[in-house]
Order: structure tokens, then sequence, then C-alpha cells
């Protein structure tokens, strides 16, 4: 359980009782979940965390769900994993891999978010919930809605990737396509949930749905055991994860988990759709929205929520944001799935792709600590490589064959490898 | 000429339960003195200490964000819807200080309320 939290403003500082309410009517900022941390510093330690489930709720008492509450979903707790052939290709020493590719139930981290916004939609008593979303956040919404029996609504833009639509009807979900890109289907989702009794876990819920950000980053620590990364290397498409992670990091040196550090924060945006990059680079003081045109549609938001406070957080830790384009994206996901075995989608491309990017450009040096975020898992975004691979001919089962086969392959390879590097 | 406006529910405190008005404001800037006008109580909320409006307040003109088509130069159409919808996205960082954060730097530490705070 969490000790006692509250909802706060994020720039007048009005305080809330708990409600399903994301907004400030005073100076209609954003809300924001304070946890008492004073209150957390009595019973929280390591121990009592490493006694919790192996999944996101063993740091339940540092996040927003009521008292008594049962977790019904056990996501999270996903591999930390070193990454030495992935960091010899990008000039890495010292890189690792948070692999939410494969978070339970839906292969995103949004299971995180979302875990923690339905617990709270039970809790404020709404039998319905919605969404709007790129597709990670509509599958998982989805999903774990259907394990506790809520009814589901979830808008998405009408060109989402197809399997990423399926996996949304699976589980029963009324899907709602929306002519328009995300932005469009966001504030369609506000006023809906302005007029219905629902809860929008990313409108009305989205104070709580957040804090499940900050999960990636408790098991960051604690997977390092008990220490903060140099740096980390996060996707953006609204903005949220990367302040959350940062959250979490000052969460836990307040707490004493961890020894203080300061951590450099570097976010990894699509140049067809970035926002929050563009901002970091020009040192603008705002985000001036975009309108997307990238392959990662996932991160595809031109009007990102929390794109100042993204923007904010990197510039004042050090930290950096890159973009790549869509040829770099794809590149991205197959060097990742040969060096490391991990197939991420497309955001993980742009996460990986901008990775080396800051190796090659020397903001991040080899021997620091980093830790890059993969968020989704490939799967998802088979499409994008379409014709990347040809259909083999197919063969008799004859040895004979195997045997001219492979002999072809080696001469293939020889000349490849003879030639130019086509990488 | 008049254009129809939508009021999120965050500002009905401020409209007596007003959800949207009519206008003939020709562009934004007019339409705003018009808002502040009708609901007077709304006007410290809608802006800041400097006088802008707050950064986390966004404007659409039927399905487009009102600063694609120009932001204060769009001239309304007859017709127009305009949404007026909180907290979607920001515009700039304040100027001025907060309460939470002296600096002018926005609230982040959920210790203490403040980005460079000292809980450590």
């Amino acid at each position: 359980m969490a000790i006692s939290y509250e909802l706060c403003c994020r720039e007048c500082g009005k305080r809330y009782e708990n409600a399903p309410l994301s907004i400030c009517d005073e100076c209609f900022s954003p809300l924001e979940v304070q946890v008492d941390l004073d209150a957390a510093k009595k019973t929280v330690t390591r121990e009592s965390i490493a006694q919790g489930p192996t999944n996101m709720w063993r740091y339940q008492s540092l996040l927003p769900v009521p008292e008594n509450y049962v977790p019904q979903t056990p996501a999270g707790w996903t591999p930390l994993v070193k990454a030495p052939r992935l960091a010899e290709r990008i000039g890495a020493k010292n890189l690792y891999i948070k692999n939410d590719a494969v978070c339970m139930p839906t292969l995103s981290f949004k299971d995180r978010v979302v875990a923690v916004a339905l617990a709270n939609a039970q809790r404020f008593g709404f039998d319905t919930v919605g969404c709007s979303s790129t597709g990670n956040l509509a599958n998982s919404v989805a999903a774990q809605a259907a394990r506790l029996g809520l009814k589901t609504y979830i808008l998405v833009p009408a060109d989402l990737e197809a399997a990423k639509i399926l996996n949304t009807q699976v589980y029963g979900a009324n899907l709602i396509r929306i002519n328009g890109n995300y932005d469009h289907v966001n504030r369609l989702s506000s006023q809906i949930a302005d007029r219905y009794n629902w809860g929008f876990v990313n409108v009305n819920l989205r104070p709580y749905y957040a804090e499940g950000s900050k999960t990636v980053g408790f098991e960051i620590a604690e997977q390092l055991g008990w220490r903060l990364p140099d740096n980390v290397v996060v996707p953006m498409a609204g903005g949220s994860l990367i302040t959350k992670i940062r959250k979490a990091f000052k969460e836990l040196i307040a707490l004493g988990l961890v020894e203080p550090k300061d951590v450099r924060f570097f976010g990894a945006q699509a140049t067809g759709c970035s926002p929050i990059a563009r901002a970091v680079k020009t040192g603008a003081d705002h985000i001036e929205p975009q309108r997307p045109a990238t392959i990662a549609r996932s991160l595809a938001i031109g009007n990102p929520a929390d794109g100042t406070y993204a923007a904010k957080a990197i510039r004042e830790s050090g930290g950096w944001a890159e973009d790549v384009s869509d040829v770099e994206i794809v590149s991205g996901i197959q060097e990742l799935a040969e060096t490391e075995g991990i197939f991420t989608e497309t955001a993980g491309g742009v996460t990986t792709a901008v990775t080396a990017r800051l190796y090659a450009h020397g903001r991040i040096k080899p021997d620091e600590l980093t830790v890059t975020c993969i968020t989704g898992n490939g799967l998802k975004t088979t499409d994008v490589l379409a014709g990347a691979y040809e259909t083999e001919a197919a063969i008799r089962p004859r040895l004979t064959d195997f045997e001219n086969y492979i002999n072809e392959i080696k001469e293939l390879d020889e000349l490849v490898s003879g030639g130019v590097d086509v990488r | 000429m008049s254009v129809r406006v939508l009021l999120p529910n965050a500002f009905q405190k401020h409209t007596n339960g007003a959800k949207e008005i009519q206008s003939s404001a020709s562009n934004l800037p007019q339409l705003l003195d018009e808002i502040e006008v009708t609901f007077p109580d709304l006007k410290s909320h809608l802006r800041d200490e400097t006088g802008n409006v707050r950064r986390f307040i966004n404007f659409y003109v039927n399905e487009e964000d009102i600063r694609f088509l120009g932001n204060e130069k769009y001239a309304f159409q007859d017709g127009d819807e305009v949404l007026v919808i909180p907290s979607i996205a920001g515009g700039s960082w304040p100027d001025g200080p907060t309460r939470f954060a002296p600096n002018g730097h926005c609230s982040c530490c959920s210790y203490c309320g403040q980005e460079d705070c000292s809980c450590y």
C-alpha cells in the first residue's frame, strides 16, 4: 500500500483529495501524485521490497493505490540485461538494456501504467474505462480491463498498425478508429472524459497512470544492485516516462535506498515527430507542436502532454535529446535483434539508433554505466520490416540440396564480406 | 458572424456552469477578451501574473490546433467551432516564481515538490 498520497498541481501547488482529476481548476495545469515519503521512510527498506512479489507491485508502497489493494496483474520486473555485443558495435563498454519488450501481459511498458490506472478506476467506482492510444496503451487497457471485468472504449488513429488493432480487439474492447492523428484522438478523449462518467486512463486518471512509469526506474536501480546508472536513454512520445524515471530515482535517494547521484537523462525521438528533441536542441523554453510523419507511430505525438517537463528534466540533468530518421529506426531494430536477440518495435529502433548516435557524438562516454530503455515488442510493428528479408526458395528434403544451398550462402557471404560493408 | 466556443469542465467553476458560448469575435485575442467580459471570475485563472494566457491552455478551431493556422492571426470563419482544452500540452515556461518553484522552475520531486531540491 502507499502510505499516503494526494494530488498536487505541478505549477501552482494547489493540493487535491484523490479523485479522477488531472487538471488544476485554479490554473488549468496538470496535476501530479505526491507520495508521502516521510511516512514511507519508516517502513520501506531494500529488504521489505525484496520480500515483495517479483513484479512491479514489489514497490506498491511507493505507488498511488488504495491501502488494501490486491494487485491483479503481475506486470513489470522485466530483465535488465548487459548488452556487450551491441556495445561493441556502437563504441560502448558498459551498456545495459531494460527490456520492456517482454513486459506482461501485453509486451510493452504501458502494462505498468495501466495496472496503476485501473486500480484507481476501480477505487473511484468506474465500470467503464478508456484511453486514447497509439497502440501499446490500447492493447494494455483492453487486456487488463478484460481481466478486471471492466467495459472498455479505446480510441486510436485509423492508420494504426494492424497488429496493434488486432491486439486490442481480441480482448473484446470497443475499438473506435478516428480519422486523424494521435493528437486529434487525444483531444476527442478529453472531450469525452468531460462528458461521460468513464475512467480514461490517460485523461482523468492520468496522474495515477503516470506514476506506474516510476517502476521502470525503481527496477533499474534495484537490478543494478541498488545503485543508479550514469546515463539513461529513454524514448519520448508524450514525454512522461523520462520524467517519471527521474522521479523514481529521486524518491529512492530521498528514501535512502540508493546513494545520491546525478543521473543524466537522454531523450529519443523520430525526426518525423520530434517536438521535445527540437526544444532541447534549440534551447527553446516551449514546445512547438508538430504534425507527425514517421513510421514510429507509438512515438507520433506532435503535441506532447509532458513535453516541457521532459525537455526541462533532460536539460537540468545535463543530458541531451536526439532524433533519427525512419531508415535509422529500421536499422536500429535490426541491430538490436542481431546483436542482443531482442526484437523491439519502432520505438525501440528509435532508442537504439539514438543511443548509437549519442556515443558517436561523444555525448555519452564509453565507460559510463548507461541503460537504454526498450519499451515495446517488435512483433507488433512487423510491417516496417516488410521487404527487408527475402523469402528463400524452398529446397528438396535431400542432403545434397542442403549442401548446395550452404555452399551458395558461403559464396554470397564471402562476396559481401570481401566487398563494401553495406550497413 | 458567429463561432461556437466549447469550454472544458475545468472552467465551469468560474463560468457558473456554462459549457459553451456563442461569440462574434473575429480572432483569438478578441475571443479571449469576450470570454473574460462574459466570465470575469475566469480572468485571473486564464492568465498568469504577467497577463499571458496560461501555457497549458490549448485552442483548436474545428479539428486543427490554432497554432497550425496562424494562432492569433487566424481570422475566425462563420460557423467555426472553437474548442478550449487545458493541459494536453505545454506552451512556454513561466517566467515568474511559483509557489513551489521560487526560481521559476517547475515542481518535480514528490518529496518536497521542487525540481532542484535538497531533500537528500
